[in-house]
């Protein structure tokens, strides 16, 4: 039950020039199914007054120039493009990206803690950090980091209790059931097992983050000697790490 | 153009225009000044456009030398501007020779101060801003504060014949004391009609953590029915955050774009801009309003400053 969306989406002011549409106040993929759906639905529909839209986990926010457009005009508009949703069950198209990651040692100075926490070998924690597909749930934190999830239950691990004070650009990390991956060096305290050479963000590109939400993301144990020949692709900006659908 | 050669760079100087819009999804703030009034005002004084990028000076101001001959204009919190050592207004345009040094002293009241050059600093803009966005470290020049020895770029335009000056009435008076007009939500449900109450009816304390990502704020404990998380969704300048201990985080225009802590209200648009000028100890009340009263709130001051250009008074 409690990973179910609410039985009636709320439509909720967020002061004077955004409008707040919560689906729930869980982590799921049915949830978060919602919030993309309605996020690309509105991004065709073009309404009025509508500048900017922010999905996230549960909710999605929308910026609206008060001149152009009001509260009420535009809870009534969305909330006729909700129902034509809710008739169609289309899953939404969603990329399939493939990130390298070297696990452990200085990559991914928390494997051994992860391994023990749960009783595994190093490498029973790679296959299943590497295994299965994530979805991206939401870009936040700092410039372009992703939230991933969901990890298996056997991996799931708290944070650091004690947040690292420098966590290095392309660190892979988990926070419960969450991974992520941290675009710039950054003050943070999930569990790092890896690090990726790809650039997560990078804002002098048009469109300056790698992943968005409703990407699909999976990872891809790489060697040392792999992460340095990425490396130097991504730096001549001729490595892609899209995959055909 | 080389218009200012930084002596000192002053305690927290930054380039900030009106701010960086489209890319929260992308989790980039918006940045841009804290207070939007002043900059384009200052803009305004030296017929700039609105959104052309200024200085935004923090406490205690920077010193500047010019390399060539321009015109400046002084807004915001009362920061004590000299050149070459006399004393200068504010709110109006001021011609800089070549040499002279522009310098601040004492912040009298309000906490920043924007100083716009003839024409607009000019620095690369990144994602169609020229703000500063210390933590992304990008935008402005090269993603930092000011630091000795930096050039602040101009454009070579024609300088004015004529300068401005502020209608003395309309020149925004900051005191320690700030009322600040919300619109309760959106998750106002997660806390007890006495918390609600308390949020309404008491005073805050802005403490020492308050900067350009937001002001942590000391108060009355504000009371939650149960949880005190949420699964984390978006935030905006002007959210209120309340997390467990009880007291307010007001967020501001370098937050995170998303958090986890309930928000109990959201201040309005014109509000946040004078929240700008608010410092440590300084005094918030907070007070209930509706949306449509905001939305005219916001129309009546978008029509104020449409009209401000043609209000300013020109110096003969």
């Amino acid at each position: 039950m409690k990973s179910e969306p609410y039985m009636s989406t709320r439509y909720l002011p967020f002061g004077d020039h955004a409008l707040l549409i919560e689906f729930g106040d869980v982590i799921s993929l049915k949830v978060n199914g919602k919030v993309i759906a309605l996020n690309e639905a509105l991004q065709k529909a073009e309404i009025q007054g509508v500048e900017e839209l922010v999905p996230t986990y549960r909710s999605l926010l929308i910026r609206y120039n008060p001149l152009k457009t009001t509260y009420e005009q535009l809870v009534f508009h969305i909330k006729d493009i909700e129902k034509t949703l809710k008739e169609s069950t289309t899953e939404v198209e969603s990329r399939k990206i493939t990130i390298p990651v070297v696990y452990g040692g200085e990559y991914g100075p928390d494997l051994t803690y992860v391994a023990q926490f749960h009783g595994l070998s190093e490498e029973q924690v790679v296959r299943l950090h590497s295994e299965r597909e994530y979805r991206v749930y939401m870009i936040g934190f700092v410039a372009g980091f992703p939230y991933l999830g969901e990890v298996p239950d056997e991996i799931a691990t708290p944070r650091l209790e004690t947040p690292r004070l420098k966590v290095l650009a392309g660190s892979v990390g988990i926070a419960e059931k969450q991974t992520g991956i941290y675009p710039c060096e950054a003050p943070g305290g999930w569990r790092i097992i890896g690090r990726t050479p790809l650039k997560l963000f990078n804002p002098l590109r048009q469109l300056p983050a790698l992943l968005k939400p409703g990407d699909n993301v999976k990872f891809r144990p790489i060697s040392e000697k792999e992460f340095k020949t990425v490396e130097d692709a991504v730096l001549k900006d001729v490595y892609s790490p899209f995959s055909e659908a | 153009m080389k218009v200012f050669h930084v002596l000192k760079p002053g305690l927290f100087t930054t380039v900030q225009d009106l701010g960086r819009y489209g890319y929260l999804k992308y989790g980039v703030p918006i940045s841009g000044a804290m207070d939007t009034f002043s900059l384009v005002t200052a803009n305004l004084l030296v017929a700039n456009n609105s959104n052309d990028a200024c200085l935004e000076i923090t406490l205690f101001g920077p010193e500047l030398q010019a390399l060539t001959r321009t015109q400046i204009a002084i807004t915001g919190g009362v920061a004590s501007p000299k050149i070459n050592g006399q004393r200068v207004p504010m709110w109006q345009t001021l011609e800089v020779q070549e040499g002279a040094v522009v310098s601040f002293g004492k912040m009298e009241s309000g906490c920043r101060a924007y100083l716009s050059i003839r024409g607009g600093v000019d620095t690369p803009p990144v994602l169609g801003s020229r703000s500063t966005y210390v933590r992304g470290g990008f935008g402005g020049i090269n993603g930092r504060q000011l630091k000795t020895a930096d050039i602040i770029e101009g454009f070579d335009v024609s300088l004015l014949k004529v300068g401005y000056s502020m209608p003395e009435e309309l020149v925004p008076q900051f005191t320690s004391q700030f009322k600040a007009r919300v619109i309760l939500g959106p998750q106002a449900d997660m806390f007890t009609e006495r918390g609600i109450t308390t949020f309404l009816s008491s005073q805050c304390r802005v403490t020492l953590e308050a900067d350009r990502m937001g002001y942590r704020l000391e108060g009355p404990m504000i009371e939650h029915k149960a949880k005190a998380d949420i699964i984390s969704d978006a935030l905006l300048p002007g959210a209120v955050q309340i997390p467990r201990n009880g007291k307010p985080i007001m967020i501001m225009r370098d937050a995170q774009t998303t958090g986890g802590y309930p928000k109990i209200a959201v201040i309005i648009t014109p509000d946040v801009s004078l929240l700008g000028q608010a410092k440590p100890n300084d005094l918030i009340e907070f007070s209930e309003v509706k949306i449509q009263q905001a939305h005219e709130k916001i129309r009546e001051y978008h029509r104020f400053l449409n009209n401000l250009g043609r209000m300013l008074i020109k110096k003969s």
